[in-house]
């Protein structure tokens, strides 16, 4: 099962190695990490993507709160949520392609943030399998480079990771 | 008044009321060496290693429950004590390890005896810090011993600049510490408890398979009166022998891959399981596919993570071993449940079945030195009261086995980590300790290679401990599993060339013994005793092909012993 994990973290040096140490070291996977400052300086939020069986998301989160630096956390999977990944995609896009991409773009709700003679750069978020169906669309163009930023997420209504 | 970094550590040693402090000397500490040359309140203790400065704060606290204190260097003074600090983390030992670090400029540059401490620290220590700023000293130590002395215990390190150690400042010992991250549960949650008791009264064959937790916790009385009160049988693991008395009738002895066979059959066949402050290791627990397929299974620890990680279990109780299991006699006592005295009567005539076999016992006859005889009579000539340290190997197990400990904090190994060399200095802090009790450290002529140099810290600190090798010449233990399961082949596992101990540890300046004859072990072990101010070194040469029995191999349930 996939598990998105979000955790409010001490904004402090080495608080995210030893996040990423105790996934390395137990052997668990990382699909996608995102983290960043919260509107409360004292406080990094983090969110991972990983998956396993239920025994071991739930060693993970174990392990996850006995680190001193982890303030809080909560598996989002467990709730209704919604997630959000950037993606940056640089697409070759000469003659016949440049209307075609464009076109795809729009049905995508993406934008195009940068125009050359030979390429667009197009901006999408969404969940990953929108991002997934995105690329998959731009088959018939060359893909020069694609950044997507990991999956970030928040669940819905009142509950939230609050301290 | 302000003081410099390494007069604020050294002060808030002598307000934590640090009695020792383990350690060795280098450039990235020579401040903090100066601060400690101009008092006397903390006793520096120069080991020869820094691996052997970690033991020994390691075996200090072991046996006193206390924290273990070490300092050492920044580059190699750091990367030596690491197997310190990893056999101290395997087993929940409190510790605080002071690491000297180049100055704050040089961080990253790859200058002389640079090494990213609290990187390689990570994943062996509870927490650990990098203090950058000199007013940060105080708080940051205060926290290193809040998180290595509460919860599940463990080593906490802590990395100081140089620069940051002539830097100057203010100096108030921090009364307070907060951390919104860090809060340990310690009361068990009520309604689980009554529905453990209710379970554990309910039992017909019920079995208490305890831990080091319960040694850590200090909860070795509350123990003693619950698993009294119930009168059920009760076994436990390497790391928690002495927590219950080994000579009471209701003790089964050690569990595991060497334990007994009472033991592992009572665990196999309850139906009822009550694991306190214990982990499930993979050495305790054998095949967990066939671990205890009939036992409805109440597990207390304070440590959430290591409820469900290899064993599932049925209650699950978060909190300190001593409050927890004080509650459950509160309720007992206060409630009508009785346990099934018909049910555990035919449990225990099983139970004396199995223990009729007499697994533990051994060639009497020989000619040649049994090691079990040895600990026999070391066993009896302290009277069961001395504190044993031991090494990693055939010589550990059989410790273990033969040693009947009744008291918690007198059995002293290295059970997680299986750190050979550790025996030695551990000795040196148990005896620093407790100057005047007995300390035997129980050593193979393999393991006591590892940190033979300490015998030098022996002789400066005059510790008057009896170091009792049971010289096989093999790995014993590696031999024993090639003689099993790799057709004798005996790679690598005999020791040749062995050094003469009994002139080494001459001189070093202590008493060397060799015994050969059985017949000299108990007035070998008697001299070496009646010696109380030297330290004794006795060279017991013993049977080269005796194994540790009983003995799971490995992927077998725990009814699957090797008996002899």
């Amino acid at each position: 099962m996939r598990h998105i994990i979000s955790i409010l973290l001490e904004n402090e040096s080495g608080a995210l190695s030893r996040v990423a140490g105790l996934f390395s070291a137990r052997g668990y996977n990382i699909e996608s990490l995102t983290v960043a400052v919260t509107e409360e300086p004292s406080l990094s939020r983090l969110t991972l993507v990983t998956r396993g069986s239920d025994e071991i998301i739930e060693q993970i989160t174990k392990q996850l709160n006995k680190l001193v630096d982890v303030v809080k956390l909560i598996d989002l999977t467990e709730g209704e949520h919604i997630e959000r990944e950037l993606m940056l995609v640089k697409v070759r896009a000469v003659n016949g392609m440049r209307e075609e991409v464009k076109r795809l773009t729009d049905i995508f709700r993406g934008k195009i943030i940068d125009v050359t003679e030979s390429t667009y750069t197009i901006e999408m978020t969404g969940a990953g399998d929108k991002l997934d169906a995105f690329l998959k669309t731009l088959t018939g163009s060359t893909i020069l480079e694609t950044v997507r930023s990991g999956v970030s997420g928040i669940s819905r209504g009142e509950k939230g990771l609050l301290l | 008044m302000e003081l410099t970094g390494a007069e604020i550590v050294v002060r808030y040693l002598q307000d934590e009321s640090v009695e020792f402090l383990f350690g060795y000397p280098g450039g990235a500490v020579l401040h903090i060496y100066d601060a400690l040359y101009k008092q006397d309140k903390v006793k520096h203790i120069l080991v020869r290693h820094e691996q052997a400065a970690t033991h020994a704060a390691d075996g200090y606290a072991r046996s006193t429950g206390k924290p273990g204190v070490v300092l050492v260097t920044s580059g190699p003074g750091a990367t030596n004590a690491v197997t310190g600090i990893a056999t101290a983390y395997m087993d929940s030992i409190p510790m605080v390890v002071i690491t000297g670090q180049v100055p704050t400029a040089l961080i990253g540059n790859d200058a002389f005896q640079e090494v990213d401490a609290v990187g390689i620290t990570r994943p062996c220590v509870k927490h650990n810090f990098l203090v950058k700023d000199v007013k940060d000293i105080a708080q940051t130590l205060r926290k290193a011993f809040y998180i290595a002395t509460t919860g599940r215990p463990g080593p906490v390190v802590v990395d100081i600049p140089k620069d940051i150690t002539a830097a100057k400042c203010a100096y108030q010992y921090p009364e307070t510490v907060t951390m919104r991250s860090y809060n340990p549960t310690v009361k068990g949650h009520t309604g689980q408890i009554r529905r453990a008791v209710e379970m554990m009264l309910d039992a017909k064959r019920p079995m208490i398979y305890t831990g080091g937790g319960v040694i850590l916790g200090n909860g070795s009385e509350s123990l003693v009166q619950l698993t009294r009160t119930l009168g059920y049988p009760i076994t436990n693991t390497l790391m928690g022998l002495g927590a219950y008395p080994a000579t009471d009738r209701q003790f089964l002895g050690m569990l595991g891959m060497h334990g007994t066979y009472e033991a592992n059959m009572a665990m196999h066949h309850a139906d009822t399981l009550i694991a306190i402050g214990a982990r499930f290791d993979d050495r305790v627990t054998g095949n967990v596919k066939k671990f205890c397929p009939d036992a409805r299974i109440i597990h207390i620890d304070i440590d959430p993570s290591s409820i469900s990680k290899n064993v599932k279990v049925d209650i699950p109780i978060v909190g300190s071993v001593d409050a927890v299991l004080k509650e459950m006699l509160r309720l007992i006592k206060d409630g009508d449940g009785k346990p099934d005295a018909g049910a555990l009567k035919q449990w225990w005539a099983q139970i004396e079945e199995w223990r009729a076999l007499n697994c533990l016992k051994y060639d009497t006859t020989a000619e040649v030195i049994k090691p079990q005889y040895v600990l026999e009579k070391l066993y009896e000539i302290t009277n069961g009261n001395a504190f044993v340290t031991s090494d990693v190997g055939q010589h550990q197990m059989w410790s273990a086995q033969y040693y009947k400990f009744d008291l918690p904090r007198r059995w002293i190994n290295s059970g997680g980590l299986g750190t050979m060399g550790f025996g030695l200095p551990a000795a040196m802090g148990v005896q620093l300790a407790h100057p005047d009790a007995q300390v035997a450290c129980v050593t193979g002529e393999g393991s006591i290679q590892m940190c033979i140099q300490e015998l030098a810290t022996c002789k400066q600190y005059k510790l008057p401990i009896k170091v009792i090798t049971l010289n096989n010449r093999y790995l014993g233990m590696v031999r024993q599993w090639q003689e099993f399961f790799y057709d004798r082949r005996y790679s690598n596992s005999y020791m040749d060339s062995l050094p003469d101990f009994v002139k080494l540890v001459e001189a070093y300046g202590h008493v060397g013994i060799q015994v050969t004859k059985p017949g000299d072990v108990e007035g070998a072990l008697r001299e070496a005793f009646g010696q109380k101010d030297r330290l004794v070194f006795i060279d017991f040469i013993t049977d080269q092909k005796e194994n540790v029995y009983p003995m799971i191999p490995a992927g077998a349930g725990l009814n699957e012993m090797i008996l002899v």
